[in-house]
């Protein structure tokens, strides 16, 4: 006994250092957590003198004039909060549905399909959904949704006010179908991680395949769930160039869904290549650091959230 | 009891009804792009000539094609060695804190706006040198592809049998030569894949190219000037009010929609048929 002791203390002291390979390789794979590092400190040292110079008054100013060098963030937040968190609502059932159809669904023929299909929605370009929300979506909305609505419900703020084809509800739209291949594909993993145990024990309770979802696998599968749509959200909140093409881009707080608004990452695309004076852009690079410290916590919550359901 | 039963008919048919909702989107935006971009890109002028002033027939975006070549090239040589040697370490250091780690930051990164990037890669590439370049372009896309392409790695790694590591580990190979020679080369169709991936990716992105490439209404090679790109075609000829340019942005838009099926499906059957020789293998 007291020799094996010694022999593995023998054996710990002279193990030999970490061979080259593995330091080499994890020197490379440092670029990943120091671009990430970079990235948030290099955006707080360029937005400094904005961060000085406006303090924390610049997230809940309303104001945005570059002549008189004016500038508040809170119509950008506005913008970006209310179109993320619609397009999360809009998105959530259907993403949930295509989820279970994926992880249960018993054709698999039909499920491989619909699996390439939403796969597919994530390539397309942010691009590609913005000229197509703009010619495509934006003007069926104003004829089928915006004008009946607005015509029928006239005292509703909701639906007040003159209807626009570039709208917060175009926008809304098309980011719920940009975040659903996000939501259905982490949530099919939730649910698919479910143990089997469950589910056979509420059969054999007598349960159908309806109850047996809604009691006890979509219960089981919730934490997971809700950090597939912090997850979404985190990509809604960051969408660019499809928001900046559907928006209307006007620094707006308006209830009504047919009004334009405009959002924090909107505003840097359209405005950080023209901005004169250093502080207008580094109001801008301001707001640009507002938006990567709100997604890196969404972020890291929801992988937090997803990771621990995903070990049990 | 029938009431049970019809509601479980009830929400089946409601999980495939929103299966169809997911796929309608999808058929509608590569509808439209194909209806609306096919008669710009299927002329020759289209990929023979670059941008015209507004008004003037044979415009083409020959200039987006050769500036989006450059860039995702220059950012692939960057982006796909360190990513493939970094997915290399979280494969055959899994349960190393440095690699959990570096997993969770990699996954971080995938979801940081790119326009965010963009204005990192401004104030490192472009501010210092007072002028766009292409250069700053592909370093702000390499930042997107890198964390796409360390994950796929990976996971194409993780999908090779361990006996493979550890018959070349017992035969006395030093780490790096199973690493590289053993379980590289049997993952490379998904090492592959994965880097197509991210080229495509890469080849559709336009928010990190506005303060970066910027673009340019010419055809240049030199990677220090301004550089067009495909995408950044699409989103400024889209918003302007004259229809040939729309053409020409819906042609670009149909461009980039072809290369994204082309990658994504192709890879896919590539994929299907690694997958069935791994499990040959075993």
């Amino acid at each position: 006994m007291a020799s094996a002791t010694v022999s593995t203390a023998q054996a710990s002291a002279r193990r030999p250092p970490p061979e080259g390979f593995r330091v080499f390789t994890a020197l490379v794979a440092a670029a990943a957590p120091l671009s990430l590092l970079a990235i948030v400190v290099v955006l707080a040292q360029q937005a400094w003198p904005a961060i000085t110079h406006f303090g924390p008054g610049f997230l809940v100013g309303r104001a945005w004039n570059p002549v008189t060098a004016e500038f508040g963030a809170l119509p950008y937040i506005f913008g970006t909060l209310v179109t993320s968190f619609l397009a999360l609502v809009v998105a959530l059932p259907v993403g949930v549905g295509v989820a279970l159809f994926l992880a249960e669904a018993s054709r698999p023929r039909l499920r491989a399909t619909i699996g390439i299909g939403v796969e597919l929605l994530a390539a397309i370009p942010s691009v590609v959904y913005g000229i197509w929300g703009l010619y495509v979506l934006a003007p069926w909305l104003y004829h089928h949704v915006e004008i009946p609505l607005n015509d029928h419900f006239p005292n509703l703020p909701l639906f007040g006010g003159t209807p626009r084809q570039t709208s917060i509800l175009t926008a809304v739209v098309v980011l719920a179908v940009m975040i659903l291949p996000t939501l259905s594909a982490v949530s099919r993993d939730v649910i698919k991680a479910v143990p089997n145990g469950l589910r056979e024990g509420a059969y054999a309770l007598g349960a159908t395949w309806w109850e047996t979802t809604w009691r006890v696998v979509l219960p089981a599968a919730r934490a997971g769930i809700f950090g597939a749509s912090v997850l979404a959200l985190g990509r809604a909140l960051g969408e660019t160039i499809a928001v900046t093409m559907v928006i209307g881009n006007r620094p707006d707080i308006q209830p009504s869904l047919f009004a334009p608004a405009y959002t924090l990452a909107s505003v840097v695309a359209n405005e950080f290549t023209e901005a004169t004076g250093q502080l207008y852009s580094t109001a801008l690079i301001e707001l640009g650091l507002v938006l990567v410290a709100t997604t890196l916590v969404v972020n890291v919550a929801a992988l937090l959230l997803v990771r621990t359901v995903d070990r049990g | 009891m029938r009431r049970r039963l019809g509601r479980d008919v009830l929400f089946k048919v409601l999980m495939y009804v929103a299966a169809c909702v997911a796929l309608l989107p999808l058929s509608l935006v590569v509808g439209y792009t194909i209806a609306n971009g096919w008669q710009a890109a299927v002329q020759p002028d289209f990929y023979l000539h670059f941008e015209r002033p507004e008004g003037i027939p044979g415009a083409g975006v020959q200039h987006a094609i050769v500036g989006t070549l450059e860039l995702v090239g220059m950012a692939s040589l960057l982006a796909i060695p360190v990513g493939i040697l970094a997915g290399t370490h979280l494969a055959e250091y899994r349960q190393h804190r440095w690699a959990t780690w570096v997993r969770l930051a990699g996954d971080v990164l995938v979801g940081t706006p790119s326009i965010a990037i963009g204005l990192f890669a401004y104030a490192l590439l472009v501010a210092p040198f007072h002028h766009f370049s292409a250069f700053s372009g592909a370093g702000a896309l390499a930042v997107l592809m890198l964390p796409v392409v360390m994950r796929t790695t990976e996971g194409a790694l993780l999908l090779v049998p361990p006996g493979l590591r550890e018959a070349g580990l017992a035969l006395g190979l030093p780490r790096w030569r199973v690493a590289l020679h053993l379980m590289l080369r049997a993952a490379l169709p998904g090492v592959v894949t994965g880097a197509l991936l991210a080229v495509a990716r890469a080849a559709g992105e336009t928010a990190p190219l506005l303060f970066t490439a910027f673009g340019n209404r010419r055809l240049v090679f030199n990677p220090a000037e301004p550089m067009p790109a495909l995408p950044l075609t699409v989103f400024h000829n889209a918003l302007t009010p004259y229809k040939d340019l729309q053409q020409q942005a819906w042609g670009a838009a149909l461009l980039l929609v072809v290369l994204v099926l082309i990658v994504n499906l192709g890879s896919r059957l590539a994929l299907r048929r690694q997958i069935a020789f791994a499990g040959r293998g075993l």
